[in-house]
């Protein structure tokens, strides 16, 4: 417990000397009681009660250190439930809980002991798999080494994308599971889609009501709260209040002739204060392609002027204009599936959402968008506000910035991918990828916020050697990583791997890499492309040819970086990694595991991957 | 070192002197510059060696500035040209060209002004399989470039076939004579081991460390076909018939076509016939020419380094008399010979006892196009023919030596392909000839062989109103002003000065015997047009019986003739 000093409490040496020596003597009964006590309104003219207000100002805590701890443990994989996280623990400490607020990486497995009320924000990836930095915690908990957890509450917020089959996986398997060890729930487990901003704050009240139940102060201290705790000034943007970022530059990468469309978006932030560093990403709020509306209220028979509620909050918009800027129309879930059931008498429609038939749903499912939905199970009942309601938020697009802000003052930079496939007979294209490779001209402006991503940085230590893997538009953070050493004018050496299809139409950046090569900020490059040789080769091929002297970086305390595809690459990359170790250190398959596992740890191993 | 080695010296060695002599005869880095995967091009000075393999990098400068914006480097690619005397192949090498044009070059294959194949855009990390290709297919590109002696040129004569046989066993013969003796092209690109204790004692017994002062042409004329342009060859020998037996050649020197806008001390050349050799003397004589521009070419000045300038400067008696004295014996007087045109005759043409088909190809560009499928329909007729091709000076193809019964095989082939032959087109279409300029060549100033198709479309209008279409007139265009299609001696000259900008020439002889003259200069299609009308409608109607276009416009007075190039820009 913390000493109580003039400096750090709002007592003067006497008081803080006495309450020094009588917290350490309270039993956990006589703590409760006196927290409770303390947090009723005043009723006597006792003169530390009396200033007990302004202590919650500054700097209380320790006073009205809670009866329980709150540990609140994130597994991030964007930066979401790292920043979500955050500003939780920041409006419990305001509330005068006692918060520890960590990923769950760097939480050590056998505190959990310890941990009295346990909240968890975790996101799921992939094909419902843990992020990388809740691997670690994830798997303790599913040994037989997990403790069991009576006398433990918790709750878990989960964020997820219900396009994936495995929605919120991780958020379930946690909830679940700390049930099975023992643990009391404390609210309900909440499972956030894209736009998860809203069912995060109700969680988070929820969960503060019984926290408040839990140490006994009536629960009316925080229930009543202003939510803006955190108020922000008219001048801060953020995801909820996105920066118009004028678009200063808009290059193709690619050479003629590719299969590919990479582009180079340079943004001006001036007069935003928004702040990054490298690794951190940039969220654009995307419009849809005014094409596929068109389409899709013909294909409806709307009246585009027509207004619509879009939020809670009653805000209206044409019928256009929502379904441009507001909501999904690109992609199909089930639960959208289900609720649209609702407003169809298509039997097709109802039959393919019951249970038996979740397999054809998933296949009817990939790929499809709304105009699909709409053509193939009409006709449609209720107004364009019953349909219009039922659809999901428009999620933002992340992107990892590719400049540093060192270099670039007041710009940010980016490198997006323009994805288009066809998909049923009709060509499909990524709302928020090819709005800036089709429609994204110099001087308009794109609403965007930077998402900070703590789980990929490079080293403190300039002087600390760096190995970047990095395929595609994975490149883009090792752009803004040498950016930024070389402004630094960094000493520690610096090894980039970069693949993509073909070396002369899709070698990114690669006069840039050219030239910091020729000046040393970049000391090695090993380029693989795929598509230019019979046999494909790719940059973990690249590892291996070099892997004696990778396994020296290594050992040197190089940091390992990997960006880009995590389905074709981050795995391939990984395991190559391992293969090294074994190879070159002569590990076991376990040694090999828990090396990484121990640089993942040193954050040694950072992964951004998609 | 280079000034102790030549007698003598017009001022400091150039920076290609210095590369040569630090090369290793020939090495370099480029073994290394080859491996280096970051860049598909390679070091500047590294370009310079490669050219005596055979190979220039090039980029596609329709998108040099385009790239740099999108951040990637220029698209480095490489030409690569064959060494291939007289520009006669094989059926199979025909197939092994074909092939690597389409796995590792742009789908294209260009038949040169030299009678040889360039393959285009050639990447970095292909070009070792490329060569190899070829070596498995018998073809080097050794000397292909570069400061040596280049393709040796024939006369692509299909009348007789054995003088033919006979005169082109001697270009193959000089050409294997005056190949550099260095093994840096086997151990780079073949993959030859190097024998460590050879170093010592290679030497290039001919060129010596520095090789050249500057590239060296020879080309081998049978008259009366000059379709060699055998005067604008450094070195020339005109083939001398005697009741149908080769007596020797007469001996040419110091022709060539290059120079430099601007610049007066730089002018292309005739060569002159200085005497007469026998066959047997044809090497020797090679060889000491050779020799004697090696030591006393111009090492300074690149731009004056050719064997034109050598001779210009020593004179022509100084120049025989060296030879005399380096052979040891005294070369003849020459013999009386006759040319009656630098073109070529298409169709079918029997000599001996087989046929000869000339195809007229455009420019010497080999490609599929959407309603001419060129390049397969002589895939398909190298995949069946038993005869050879040959490749003509004047970019055009000869299936030859087809045997009486494969004739109709051949061209039903040609019919099925829809072949041309030419006899369609214009005369003047027949004639005409364009380097490659852009995308490709680093040293083009103006379109060549993308444009001179369409400018002839526009001139052919002119022609058809003044009845001219099926008169011959040699047109040529050169991108630049170092002249790979001869532009001097076109009857009708084009020379690039910048984009969509030419220097217009008029007058050199039908008989590649006259170089033109410039009539207009830094003109674009609408004055080109604007100048050529009037002439060529005089010249429909005033010409003489016979009269050439270019002798025409001598006589006319448009512009005074041109007997030697210390005359071309006065």
């Amino acid at each position: 417990m913390l000493q109580l000093k003039e400096k750090n409490s709002p007592f003067n040496q006497e008081q803080a000397d006495q309450l020094n020596r009588l917290l350490p003597t309270l039993t956990e009964n006589q703590r409760i009681w006196l927290s409770g006590y303390l947090a009723v309104p005043l009723s006597g003219p006792d003169a530390a009660v009396q200033d007990f207000p302004q202590a919650s100002e500054t700097n209380g805590a320790a006073v009205a250190s809670q009866t329980r701890d709150v540990t609140i443990l994130y597994g991030s994989h964007t930066g979401n439930c790292q920043s979500l996280a955050e500003d939780f623990s920041q409006k419990l400490e305001q509330k005068q809980f006692n918060v520890t607020v960590s990923s769950m990486d760097d939480f050590k497995p056998k505190a959990l002991k310890k941990v009295e009320d346990l909240l968890i924000v975790t996101s799921t990836h992939g094909d419902g798999d843990p992020p990388d930095n809740a691997l670690s915690l994830y798997d303790f908990l599913h040994s037989k080494r997990a403790p069991k957890l009576e006398g433990v509450r918790f709750s878990v917020l989960s964020l997820g994308d219900s396009s994936y089959e495995f929605f919120c996986q991780t958020g379930k398997e946690f909830d679940h599971r700390l049930e099975e060890l023992g643990a009391e729930r404390l609210a309900a487990r909440v499972d956030c889609d894209l736009d998860f901003e809203e069912p995060a704050e109700e969680w988070f009240q929820a969960t503060l009501t019984e926290l408040d139940t839990g140490h006994g102060s009536g629960g009316s201290v925080a229930a009543d709260d202003p939510a803006d705790s955190l108020a922000e000034t008219s001048t801060v943007y953020s995801r909820t209040n996105p920066f118009q970022a004028e678009i200063l530059e808009n290059i193709n990468l690619n050479g003629r002739g590719s299969n590919k469309e990479t582009r180079h978006l340079e943004l001006d932030l001036e007069g935003s204060g928004l702040q990054y560093e490298p690794g951190d990403s940039l969220g654009i709020f995307p419009q849809n392609d005014p094409v596929l509306v068109d389409q899709l209220i013909q294909a409806m028979g709307w009246n585009p002027e027509e207004t619509v509620t879009i939020n809670k909050q009653g805000e209206i918009r044409s019928v256009r204009e929502a379904l441009t800027t507001h909501f999904e129309i690109t992609s199909l879930t089930k639960p959208l599936l289900e609720k649209a059931a609702f407003l169809s008498s298509n039997e097709a429609l109802k039959k393919l959402i019951k249970p038996e038939s979740s397999q054809e749903l998933r296949e009817y499912i990939e790929g499809r968008d709304l105009i699909d939905l709409v053509q193939d199970f009409g006709p449609w009942e209720g107004s364009v506000h019953d349909f219009i309601t039922i659809l999901r938020k428009i999620p933002v697009r992340l992107y990892s910035i590719a400049s540093s802000s060192e270099a670039n003052p007041d710009e940010v930079h980016l490198t997006i991918g323009a994805v288009r496939y066809d998909a049923h007979g009709r060509p499909r294209s990524g709302v928020c990828s090819v709005q800036c490779a089709e429609r994204s001209e110099p001087g308009d402006t794109l609403p965007v916020f930077i998402q900070r991503n703590q789980n990929f940085k490079l080293p403190e230590n300039p002087e600390t050697p760096v190995v970047m893997i990095g395929a595609g538009t994975g490149v883009a953070p090792y752009r803004a990583f040498l950016e930024e050493r070389e402004e630094a004018e960094a000493s520690g050496e610096s090894w980039l791997f970069f693949g993509d299809q073909h070396f002369v139409t899709d070698f990114l950046y690669q006069t840039e890499w050219q030239q910091w090569l020729k000046e040393g900020v970049l000391t090695k490059m090993d380029v693989a492309f795929s598509r230019d040789t019979d046999e494909k080769v790719y940059v973990q091929h690249r590892m291996l040819e070099h892997s004696k002297e990778l396994y020296e970086w290594l050992q040197g305390g190089a940091h390992v970086y990997v960006c880009g595809d995590e389905q074709y690459m981050a795995k391939d990359v990984q395991d190559t990694l391992l293969t090294i170790l074994k190879q070159e250190g002569q590990l076991t398959d376990e040694q090999a595991d828990q090396y990484l596992a121990d640089m993942r740890k040193a954050k040694r191993y950072q992964r951004d991957v998609y | 070192m280079t000034n102790n080695r030549f007698p003598e010296q017009h001022g400091p060695p150039s920076e290609m002197e210095k590369i040569k002599e630090e090369s290793d005869y020939l090495r370099g880095s480029l073994v290394e510059s080859f491996e280096e995967r970051l860049s598909a091009g390679i070091p500047d000075e590294q370009t310079k060696l490669l050219k005596f393999h055979g190979s220039y990098m090039q980029d596609d400068r329709d998108v040099r500035n385009e790239r740099k914006q999108q951040k990637l480097e220029p698209n480095y690619q490489f030409m690569i040209r064959v060494r291939l005397a007289g520009g006669v192949a094989t059926p199979e090498q025909w197939l092994t060209m074909d092939d690597l044009a389409n796995t590792h070059g742009n789908g294209t294959l260009k038949l040169t002004t030299r009678q040889t194949f360039q393959l285009h855009g050639i990447l970095k990390w292909n070009m070792k399989k490329t060569i190899q290709a070829m070596d498995a297919s018998l073809m080097d590109t050794i000397a292909a470039c570069g400061d040596v002696n280049r393709n040796v040129m024939c006369n692509a004569n299909p009348y007789q076939s054995d003088i033919h046989a006979e005169v082109y066993e001697w270009s193959k013969q000089i050409s294997d004579h005056l190949l550099p003796k260095t093994r840096a092209y086997h151990e780079i690109w073949l993959d030859e081991e190097k024998v460590l204790d050879s170093r010592e004692e290679e030497t290039e017994p001919v060129y010596g460390p520095l090789y050249l002062p500057r590239k060296f042409k020879i080309g081998v004329a049978v008259p009366p076909s000059n379709d060699v342009d055998i005067f604008s060859q450094d070195l020339g020998f005109i083939a001398i018939l005697e009741d149908g037996i080769l007596q020797g050649f007469n001996i040419a020197v110091g022709g060539g076509m290059g120079m430099t806008h601007g610049d007066t001390n730089t002018y292309p050349q005739l060569s002159r016939v200085v005497g007469f050799c026998k066959p047997e003397q044809t090497l020797d004589v090679a060889e000491k020419i050779l020799t004697i521009q090696r030591d006393y070419g111009n090492r300074s000045e690149r731009k004056n380094a050719r064997f034109k300038y050598t001779v210009d400067r020593k004179g022509l008696d100084w120049i025989k008399d060296e030879l005399n004295a380096r052979l040891g014996w005294e070369i003849e007087e020459e013999r009386p010979y006759t040319f009656d045109h630098n073109g070529d005759r298409y169709g079918w043409i029997k000599g001996d006892d087989k046929w000869h088909l000339t195809l007229f190809i455009q420019n010497g560009r080999v490609k599929d196009t959407d309603d001419y499928p060129l390049m397969t329909g002589l895939r398909e007729i190298a995949k069946v023919h038993k005869g050879d091709f040959r490749l003509t000076p004047n970019q055009n193809l000869i299936i030859s030596n087809v045997a009486e019964e494969d004739k109709n095989q051949i061209d039903e082939l040609v019919s099925q392909y829809g072949l041309t032959d030419g006899k369609h087109n214009s005369a003047l279409r027949r004639n005409s000839m364009a380097c490659v300029a852009f995308p490709t060549c680093g040293l083009a100033m103006a379109e060549a062989e993308r444009y001179l198709p369409t400018l002839i479309d526009k001139v052919e209008n002119i022609l058809d109103e003044a009845g001219l279409r099926d008169e011959e007139i040699v047109i040529r265009m050169s991108g630049c002003p170092n002249g790979c299609s001869r532009p001097a001696l076109g009857e009708i000259g084009f020379i690039g000065k910048a984009p969509g900008k030419y220097n217009m020439y008029l007058g050199a002889g039908f008989r590649g015997d006259r170089l033109n003259k410039l009539y207009r200069e830094n003109i674009g299609e609408e004055e080109i047009l604007q100048e050529l009308t009037p002439i060529l409608q005089n010249y429909a109607k005033d010409r003489t019986e016979n009269e050439h276009f270019g002798d025409y416009v001598i006589r006319a007075g448009y512009v005074n003739a041109v007997h030697s190039g210390v005359e071309f820009h006065s």
